[in-house]
């Protein structure tokens, strides 16, 4: 069981406010990612679920029980840092062990428990090494495995991917997701980035400075930001964003359209300019597209098999129905 | 790039070093050895070149031998015991942030920058004085009778001066050595359920074993030589006789530099079998 609600959740660090009064339920089961640009306080944000920095004001409640004043360890939350955080003198088996012999369980349900978890991480052959003889991929299992073995109400994770290259990672998000389906146990993931977001997650909370800017399903916020900033944040390549005098057409302060939202036409077409830098990457191809009366250029996806390439002319029209309308505050016109 | 031309250049250039280092090394050495095989008596005249092993015979079969390296041993590991536990909590509190953090550090560090022989006076005059020193003022405040340290507990006296000077030390080495272990794990044990003890046995005291071993072996070097201290304050007598000073008395006193260099020869082969145990402990620390 792992439901936790943050209710007028605060912190300040002195005099700054790094986390306004916030509110926030995670339900059971849920695989939730917090993800913002970096100093916005997804960390600091998991750090209070976690119990490793204290809240100012508001209340944390695990499974409907206050939580705010316990210690990190009687929370029953298993954390999964950045760096692994592995005990470095002692073996993989040992690691693994260290929770449950501080909660002074007895030798056999360890070691049950420590071979289903190696097993369940393909870590069996490397329980007798130490942590400095395993590779990236490796310790960042043996933090899981730890993780594991207490049975926590809820998993916390801390970018624990951004230390390993782009291949592993991939490799690695599968397994966490898989983790996540065979476990069912409440999940917070902390990352900056939204692909991580994207693909795994049940629920997505974008956070700037602190401020929740929308919480929702990976597809509600890519069919529906709330406002300028999700919009950008959210989707890669990036939603275009147009001001001036194509936005006052569709009576709005801000106008975006994704660049899968636009389609290459033969002439005329909304905008018109002149391809710049052109992404060839076979199923797709991302034109950088310089339109006159506008300064950033714009990014378009096409087929991978049209001929255009740098300099030539290209004329785009949206689709209707995929335009998103933003007022002068940033906020989002139904 | 490194060329035999090169190559030729570096050697002819460490040359005068290496020269150097080896006859301020060697000679003396041979000396030594020289004379620990000779009866050379100055002050009664005697100088026969060739006595065998008499020297060494006499050196080891004196009482005074035994008793002196058993000193010496009391002398090194008490003050290795002092050093290393109060270094250990020192460098904790001095990792903790403070008020005049900066000013601390250097005051903890100071004593290492006071000579052996004028903190030796200096606690022998100032603390231990039995008509003058602070500590029988503070016994007759408190109402009892002023402790003749130097007296009663002599060796003991001796192993809180030199702990006294070699703290800083141990605390240096071991203060950023605590500095250097990661916030995250210690996090993650406390994430783990491990209450501050158990974060202290099983997470910070494993990190610094590496910063241990090295402060052991780097003190003991240098604590098997201390002269200063027990000349100062009790001249060898109340049994603070350890080997080095045993030797400084065969030369000195005795006037005896045959018997005397016999005695340093010892103490360099025991010295060498201890250095050689604490490298391979060490060694087998830093491998992983």
């Amino acid at each position: 069981m792992g439901r936790i609600t943050l209710e007028n959740v605060q912190k300040k660090f002195g005099d700054v406010e790094v986390i306004p009064p916030l509110n926030l339920t995670i339900e059971d089961g849920e695989f939730v990612v917090f993800v913002g640009p970096s100093g916005c306080g997804k960390s600091t944000l998991l750090r209070l679920i976690a119990g490793l920095e204290d809240v100012t004001g508001g209340e944390i409640r695990i499974d409907g029980k206050p939580a705010t004043d316990l210690p990190p360890a009687k929370r029953g939350l298993a954390m999964v840092f950045q760096s692994y955080a592995l005990y470095p003198h002692m073996s993989v088996r040992k690691n693994i062990a260290f929770p449950m012999k501080m909660a002074g369980m007895d030798q056999a349900e360890q070691d049950r428990r420590i071979a289903k978890a190696a097993t369940a991480l393909n870590l069996t052959d490397y329980l007798d090494r130490r942590p400095g003889q395993l590779s990236g991929g490796q310790r960042q299992r043996v933090a899981i495995g730890r993780a594991i073995v207490r049975e926590p109400a809820a998993f916390l994770f801390d970018e624990p991917l951004s230390n390993l290259d782009a291949a592993l990672r991939v490799g690695m998000r599968m397994e966490i997701s898989e983790l996540h389906k065979s476990l069912e146990t409440t999940m917070i993931y902390v990352t900056h980035d939204q692909v991580e977001a994207m693909t795994m997650a049940d629920k997505i909370v974008v956070l700037r400075a602190g401020h929740i800017e929308q919480v929702g399903s990976p597809l509600e916020l890519y069919k529906a930001p709330r406002n300028v900033f999700v919009a950008g944040f959210i989707g890669s390549p990036k939603m275009n964003l147009l001001a001036g005098a194509h936005a006052d057409r569709h009576d709005c302060a801000t106008m975006g359209i994704r660049p899968e939202h636009l389609d290459v036409v033969d002439g005329g077409g909304t905008f018109s300019g002149r391809v710049g830098i052109a992404e060839h990457l076979g199923s797709d191809t991302f034109f950088h597209v310089h339109v006159d009366g506008i300064s950033e250029p714009m990014t378009v996806r096409a087929g991978g098999e049209i001929g255009l390439t740098h300099g030539d002319t290209i004329h785009l029209e949206p689709q209707a129905d995929k335009i998103h309308r933003f007022d002068a505050q940033g906020l989002r016109i139904a | 790039m490194a060329t035999e031309h090169s190559k030729a250049a570096a050697r002819i250039m460490i040359a005068p070093a290496v020269f150097v280092l080896l006859v301020w090394m060697l000679v003396p050495l041979c000396m030594t050895l020289y004379f620990s095989f000779a009866d050379y008596r100055p002050l009664r005249a005697t100088f026969e070149p060739w006595i065998g092993f008499d020297n060494y015979v006499s050196f080891f079969t004196s009482s005074s031998f035994i008793s002196s390296v058993v000193t010496t041993l009391q002398m090194v590991g008490g003050i290795l015991c002092i050093t290393i536990v109060g270094g250990v909590l020192l460098a904790l509190l001095l990792d903790q942030p403070m008020f005049g953090q900066g000013i601390v550090r250097i005051l903890v560090i100071a004593p290492f920058f006071v000579m052996p022989t004028v903190s030796a006076l200096v606690w022998k005059n100032m603390f231990f004085n039995v008509d003058n020193g602070l500590f029988s003022y503070l016994y007759a405040a408190l109402g009892l009778q002023p402790y003749d340290f130097l007296s009663q507990a002599p060796l003991l006296s001796i192993i809180v001066i030199v702990a006294w000077q070699w703290l800083p030390f141990a605390t240096l080495i071991l203060l950023t050595a605590v500095q250097s272990l990661s916030s995250e794990q210690l996090e993650a044990a406390e994430m783990d359920g491990a209450p501050g003890l158990s974060r202290f046995w099983y997470i910070i005291l494993p990190h610094l074993s590496r910063a241990i071993t090295v402060v052991i072996l780097i003190q003991t070097i240098f604590l098997l030589s201390i002269f200063a201290e027990i000349f100062v304050t009790t001249n060898g007598a109340f049994g603070t006789r350890t080997l080095t000073y045993l030797v400084y008395q065969r030369v000195l006193e005795s006037q005896n530099i045959g018997l005397g260099s016999a005695g340093g020869i010892i103490a360099v082969i025991l010295a060498n079998i201890v250095a050689l145990f604490l490298m391979r402990i060490v060694g087998k620390n830093l491998d992983n």
